[in-house]
């Protein structure tokens, strides 16, 4: 079952949402505590129905609150679920978003970076995943962590390729393949004529190994046929997808 | 165009013939009009014609045809007569055997062992032993770099020289000389040998043949009359083609302005495994083919003139890899064959190679 927005109401002075623009410093702070923003409020008159456009100090989070005309002060508890309201969007840090708050319901429609409204769900615990990794961008942490898992898988592919380990002759992957040159990984899968079989590349690799090179093949999901599959691919990177090509 | 100095001999030849060979010459001229390779034989006075003009092109003197074959890059491992590169080596050298006739040498292009080890020289050697023609030795770096060549002086002798046969001047070098990087990080002889034998290691460094050797080249062709056709014999190619793989030699402007002024140049080279042709201005140059496996086509660089042979079938041990001979013509110049094992020939011939056409795109790799 849907679970609406419930706004508490504690005590959050109703004059706070009618105040001019106050440049405060974003701290997260205890919910329901008041003043971790500062609310630019201005009437949209324009608008067919009187809205209030609640703006937070980062000019990029705006609460729309439907149904109120200007010069009207906010009543208690709904100010205080527009200030609850901001303080969770910020968790979009450096996104452009808009929400609706109709006067009637205590759902909120929410709009990140232009996109059509939606509704939220749990606005306390979870926003929605709009966009990937929540709406926040990569930390630098992540980025590096990704980077270096990534090299080093790569690596130990590019050795297994360059080494004999993989077989029990002395003879190398790259002895026919510098570079992976003539691995066509894009084409994969295809009807490999023949091996009469439909194969992935891994099959063609676990072929390389059983065959010139005289080895046992791999399981699919063993790390080093992972890491062979992950050099051969990073070589041929920019390479068209073309899979069946013969 | 007919040389200056060569017209000269080529009309005191003509008022030297007797009528009736006169005759018969200007009648083979006629006979000849459609054909793409025109070469004349006056006694031992070659001319060879332009089609389209009638014009001599070209005199050699005292050349008289052969055939030599050759064998190279077997990329033996110690692991006996069994291992499938050790049985590629004699097929190949069981093919050269069969030949009728017989050729009149053969070269060993280099890259005999895998990674330099005695074991794997001697194994070669062994190997080669069997042929039944003279045989006459090229080195590679995977015969080198694991001992500075130390086995394979032993077994074979000096890496570069030169001979002649038949009227043609052979020479054979090492150009393989890379600059000593191994010894201030203080690599092992292993370390360095599997540091050379990797074609595509990004830390490689170029091959060369080095200022002794060229010093030497110089000399060597300063007693070879001009017209005396060349045959040189190198493991990289003498020229630049693609330097990530060492499809290169670095110094190779140097070494082709050395044979720059002789009429007639072909450069046999080994270490690319794959049909290989190209032509900078009178030099022509031939890839060999490998016993032990055909190396793709490198992504860019390669020569206009190849006609690149198709991609191999990892299927077929034998597919893209081969032996080959070379006949050497009456003018000096070489047809290249490619004895391709389980496909046809493949002949790349002097009169093509002349006529500078375009090669057909090959498959891409």
């Amino acid at each position: 079952m849907r679970t609406r927005l419930v706004i508490g109401a504690l005590g959050l002075v109703a004059g706070i949402a009618v105040a001019g623009a106050l440049v405060v410093t974003w701290h997260v702070n205890a919910a329901g505590a008041a003043g971790p923003f500062a609310m630019h409020v201005a009437s949209a008159s324009d608008e067919p129905w009187i809205t209030k456009t609640v703006t937070a100090c980062d000019k990029k989070k705006t609460v729309i609150v439907e149904g109120y005309r200007q010069g009207a002060v906010l009543p208690h508890e709904k100010a205080r679920q527009v200030a609850k309201l901001l303080m969770a969007l910020m968790k979009y840090c450096d996104y452009r978003v808009l929400a609706r708050l109709p006067q009637q319901e205590t759902t909120v429609y929410l709009s990140i970076e232009g996109r059509p409204f939606v509704e939220m769900r749990e606005v306390e615990q979870n926003l929605p995943l709009l966009l990937v990794h929540g709406g926040v961008p990569h930390t630098e942490r992540e980025m590096r962590v990704w980077a270096a898992e990534q090299k080093r898988v790569i690596e130990e592919g590019y050795n297994l390729f360059h080494g004999s380990s993989l077989g029990t002759n002395g003879i190398s992957c790259d002895m026919c393949h510098p570079n992976a040159s003539n691995t066509h990984p894009e084409t994969y899968p295809k009807f490999q004529t023949q091996l009469k079989a439909f194969a992935l590349l891994r099959d063609m690799i676990n072929w390389c190994i059983e065959n010139p090179m005289e080895g046992k093949k791999l399981t699919g999901d063993d790390p080093k046929m992972k890491a062979l599959e992950a050099y051969i691919l990073s070589a041929r990177a920019g390479k068209a997808l073309d899979p069946g090509k013969h | 165009m007919l040389r200056p100095e060569n017209r000269e001999k080529l009309f005191t030849s003509l008022r030297q013939m007797s009528r009736r060979e006169f005759f018969s010459a200007t009648g083979k001229v006629a006979a000849m009009a459609a054909a793409t390779d025109l070469v004349m034989q006056f006694g031992h006075h070659i001319i060879s014609y332009a089609p389209h003009s009638f014009q001599p092109v070209e005199l050699a003197y005292g050349a008289d045809k052969f055939t030599f074959a050759y064998v190279s890059d077997t990329h033996l491992f110690a692991r006996g007569m069994t291992h499938r590169f050790a049985k590629a080596a004699m097929k190949a050298v069981q093919d050269v055997n069969a030949m009728s006739p017989p050729p009149d040498f053969v070269l060993f292009g280099g890259d005999l062992a895998q990674l330099g080890q005695a074991e794997e020289l001697k194994l070669g050697k062994e190997i080669l032993d069997e042929l039944k023609a003279k045989r006459y030795m090229m080195v590679g770096e995977h015969d080198w770099y694991f001992d500075m060549g130390e086995k394979w002086r032993e077994l074979f002798g000096n890496p570069w020289y030169a001979f002649d046969h038949k009227g043609v001047h052979f020479v054979v070098l090492n150009s393989v000389i890379v600059e000593d990087y191994w010894t201030a990080p203080k690599m092992k002889p292993m370390e360095r040998m599997l540091f050379m034998a990797q074609l595509d290691n990004p830390k490689g460094r170029p091959f060369t043949v080095g200022e002794e050797q060229r010093e030497w080249l110089g000399k060597n062709l300063a007693q070879v009359d001009k017209t005396t056709p060349l045959v040189i014999f190198s493991h990289s190619p003498l020229y630049k083609y693609y330097k990530p793989w060492n499809f290169w030699t670095d110094d190779a402007e140097a070494v082709q302005k050395l044979l720059a002024s002789f009429t007639s140049v072909t450069v046999i080279h080994a270490h690319t495994h794959q049909v290989l042709t190209n032509r900078i201005g009178n030099i022509h140059f031939h890839g060999v083919l490998s016993t032990a496996w055909p190396w793709p086509y490198a992504p860019e660089g390669l020569p206009k003139l190849t006609v690149q042979m198709d991609r191999a079938d990892p299927f077929n041990q034998f597919d893209g890899c081969g032996w080959g001979n070379v006949d050497l013509l009456a003018t000096g110049q070489a047809n290249k064959i490619y004895r391709l094992w389980d496909r046809n020939p493949t002949v790349v011939t002097a009169a093509q190679m002349e006529s500078g056409k375009a090669a057909t795109p090959g498959p891409s790799y």
